[in-house]
Formats: structure tokens, C-alpha cells, sequence
């Protein structure tokens, strides 16, 4: 049912300094807002539970991804129609391209942002298993100053993140220098997989999300990382899986123990878009793929 | 209401002033305030595409859109898509392949072929598809409607 927009109230911030001071104001009585594109769901189906919201369409200085020698930084309100057109995203980060392009579809991707994905926390998040591969970190802001924090501990539990009630996701940063390491010898190779299991290959939510870059060198799994999302209550980066064919030689063996410590990473569970049965099985299958 | 504000926007080259509430969903807004009634709600949680419009020129679904962000923006709608009597290329193009049949599609799905010509004048079949994946039409099976914008590219370059 539709909900009665008179309780709602919606304050427009004209820059950061004022959606801060908001949220600083009366901590957790303000609630973000930015492309809408998850609570104006809400919204219409009378299950929004906040009251409040300060949105943050007009801050010009979330917006934009620029990139540094080191990094690329991309504004919390860089909605995925920015990251597609992104070309230095395209050239060093394709699991972002490829999650961007796999989420929703055009209108969508006008209008969701990367901070309002990550601060929505939905464990079947498309671009977050992307972020994890490439070891992302999260800049905050509150009116008490900045901090950093690695994407990979942010979220902690189902949606429960690293996020004091004043605070603000503003941007995202990528390290740029995992690319250089394409320069080796020549035995090495390099694999990039994303990979989204939905009901359908267009505006679908996932069943199973898979992000993974491994290294080869003549064979030798070097540098592995793999993040999954829909298979537990966050978007988890696959660790024990990481860790049991790290050195090893990519073959039946190391895909057999793969598939046993990926278990051990994820707690898939049955829910509407899926059961837990197939998450495990597809995981592996996933993974198997991107070790053959 | 407790919370209205004045909204400015531009509708179909027009200015237009509206009081309402912020998060008034731009949807509402055009259909119930403005009685521009072209665009259809189907889902009214972005899944379907049938309140397609184009918001500074990107295609957007109007359900999920607050109207406060509208706010010095420029919309447009079905009802403005032709020129006076002059139909766009992807209008007369749906009409010629027979890429409408029940309607409730047709005004999104039009903007979003609209939209996608307008960023890429000659997409290949599979940027069609992707173009209009957030599109969903019940009836025609779509091969129709890929049919008239593969026509409509032929006809003229989008606008």
C-alpha cells in the first residue's frame, strides 16, 4: 500500500557541509538520499520505515571520478551510466564496468549511485563484489572530520556497516597499482571473471553474484581474489578459497579443495530468489570456471 | 501538506510550477497535477519501464524519481516527443512494424529507443536489446519493437 507521503519530510542539501551538519545535528534522525532508486521503492509499497531525508542530488562535489597516479576515486554520487562511461574504469577496472552494466538496466543505471549501493547494504548487491576484488576503501565524512576504511570490513553483519549515524559515504577509492602487475614474465596470465546469476539476463536480482581476478604464473595460482554476493547476509570476499589454491597448480585437485574451503566463506540460505542448495553448487561451479 | 514546496521544471519545452510535496514521484506529478497521462505507471518499482521518461535527456523511470529532484530540470514526455503533427522516427516506426499492441508499454518503451538513438544512431541488435532490457512489453514478444527501432535507425538518425 502507497504510503502517506505528509509523514514523510525531505530537505534538499545545496552542498556537503549542510548535509552534514544535518545528519550531525540530530544523528540518526536524517537519512541520505540520492538516486532513489531503492527507497522510492519503498516509498510506493508503504515500507519505508525512515521519516527523514536530506538529498543529496545537488552536491556537485560528490559527484565525478577522478583519477591520481595511485588511485581512482569515485564520488558517492557516480551512478553506474558514470561508471560505464568511465574510461579509465573500462581500461583498469572491468569487474566495476561489468557490474555496472549488469545492474538493472538504463534507467536504473541513470539514476542508482555507487555510495547509495554500498550505504543500502543489500547483501545481493552487484557492484560490491567488484569493490572487493579490487581491494576498494571507503572515504567518510561526518562534521567531525574524515576517515578511510577498507570496503572488505565495512559491512559487518546484515545491513550493519562501519557508519556512525553522522556520517556520510562520499567516495569510493580503487588502488591502480595491481594493474601494473600485468608487466611479467612469460608464463604469467592474468583473468578477470564477473559473473551474475539471475532469473534473467536483464533487471534481475542476483541469485549469485561472482567477482574474481587470479594470476597464473606458468600455471601457479599467484595472486587470487575472489567476492561473491546473495550467498551471505554481506557481499563476502572468499578467503579460505583464496587461500587453499594460493601456490598451488590450477587443476582437478585445486579446484576440488577450492570448492571444499569455499564452503567454509559463504552461508548461502534459501529465499525467494533462490535456494541454498543451488547457491553452493553454482558458487563452485563459478568457481571451477574460473580455475579451468 | 506540512512539507510542500514550489517545483520549477521544464515539461515538453514548457516551464511548469508545481506545489507539492518533495518526494512526490515525478510520475504522479506528470499524470495527476500536469494531466500528461501518456505515461503509464505498470510496476511503480522500476522493473517495468512503462513510466519511462527522459530527465535532462536520460531515460529514467518516473516512479522512482522524488519529484524535489526535478527541480530546475527539463522532462520529457510521450507527448513531446513528435514535432507539431510530425512523428518521431521511433513513433511512426512502431507504427509501421506493428511494435505496439495493448499500449501500456509503448510511451516508455518509445523513450527508451528514443533515447538509446539518440546516444547511438546506429546500435547493432544486441545494443537494442540492451537499450530497452528495462523495458518489458507483455504482448509482442518484442521482435516487433526491435524491428521498429532497427527501422526507425534507417529512417533517420534520432533527433
Amino acid at each position: 500500500m502507497r504510503s502517506w507521503l505528509a509523514q514523510y519530510e525531505m530537505r534538499s542539501a545545496s552542498d556537503l557541509g549542510e548535509a552534514l551538519d544535518l545528519l550531525s545535528r540530530w544523528p540518526g534522525e536524517w537519512t541520505p538520499f540520492a538516486g532513489g532508486t531503492d527507497l522510492m521503492v519503498l516509498l510506493e509499497a508503504g515500507k519505508l520505515p525512515r521519516r527523514r531525508f536530506v538529498d543529496l542530488w545537488r552536491i556537485n562535489e560528490l559527484r565525478g571520478i577522478a583519477a591520481s597516479a595511485d588511485s581512482v576515486r569515485i564520488g558517492a554520487l557516480a551512478t553506474y551510466t558514470d561508471l560505464l562511461t568511465d574510461p579509465i574504469i573500462a581500461a583498469e577496472f572491468p569487474l566495476v564496468a561489468a557490474a555496472a552494466r549488469e545492474t538493472g538496466a538504463v534507467a536504473i543505471q541513470n539514476r542508482g549511485t555507487v555510495g547509495g549501493n554500498i550505504a543500502n547494504a543489500s547483501p545481493a548487491a552487484d557492484l560490491p563484489p567488484a569493490l572487493l576484488v579490487y581491494g576498494a576503501a571507503l572515504e567518510l565524512a561526518s562534521s567531525r572530520g574524515r576517515r578511510h576504511v577498507a570496503y572488505e570490513s565495512f559491512h559487518f553483519g546484515y545491513k550493519r556497516m562501519d557508519l556512525a549515524a553522522d556520517e556520510l559515504i562520499v567516495g569510493v577509492t580503487l588502488p591502480r597499482e595491481r594493474r601494473a602487475q600485468g608487466e611479467r614474465g612469460a608464463g604469467w596470465q592474468h583473468r578477470e571473471t564477473y559473473r551474475k546469476v539471475g532469473t534473467r539476463r536483464a533487471q534481475a536480482i542476483s541469485k549469485i553474484c561472482f567477482a574474481a581476478s587470479v594470476d597464473l604464473d606458468g600455471g601457479v595460482v599467484r595472486d587470487i581474489r575472489i567476492a561473491l554476493g546473495s550467498v551471505a547476509p554481506t557481499v563476502v570476499r572468499a578467503r579460505s578459497a583464496e587461500e587453499s589454491v594460493r601456490n598451488q597448480p590450477i587443476g582437478s585437485q585445486t579446484i576440488a579443495a577450492a570448492r571444499l574451503a569455499l564452503r567454509a566463506d559463504i552461508s548461502p540460505i534459501d529465499d525467494i530468489r533462490s535456494t541454498a542448495d543451488y547457491r553452493l553448487r553454482v558458487a563452485g561451479n563459478l568457481l571451477e570456471e574460473l580455475l579451468s | 501538506m506540512p512539507d510542500a514546496m514550489e517545483v520549477s521544471f521544464v515539461v515538453n519545452a514548457g516551464a511548469v510550477q508545481v506545489t507539492t510535496h518533495p518526494m512526490a514521484r515525478l510520475l504522479d506529478v506528470l499524470r495527476t497535477t500536469l494531466h500528461l497521462t501518456g505515461t503509464k505507471e505498470g510496476c511503480g518499482e522500476g522493473e517495468c519501464g512503462a513510466c519511462g521518461v527522459l530527465l535532462d535527456g536520460r531515460l529514467v523511470n518516473s516512479c522512482l524519481v522524488p519529484i524535489g529532484q526535478v527541480n530546475g530540470s527539463s522532462v520529457t514526455t510521450i507527448e513531446g516527443v513528435a514535432s507539431g503533427e510530425q512523428l518521431h522516427a521511433v513513433q511512426q516506426a512502431f507504427i509501421d512494424c506493428g511494435g505496439a499492441q495493448c499500449g501500456i508499454c509503448t510511451p516508455g518503451m518509445v523513450l527508451a529507443a528514443a533515447a538509446l538513438l539518440d546516444l547511438n544512431p546506429s546500435p547493432s541488435l544486441d545494443q537494442i536489446r540492451i537499450g530497452l532490457a528495462g523495458n518489458l512489453c507483455r504482448c509482442t514478444g518484442y521482435m516487433r519493437i526491435f524491428e521498429a527501432v532497427v527501422t526507425a535507425m534507417r529512417i533517420k538518425p534520432a533527433s
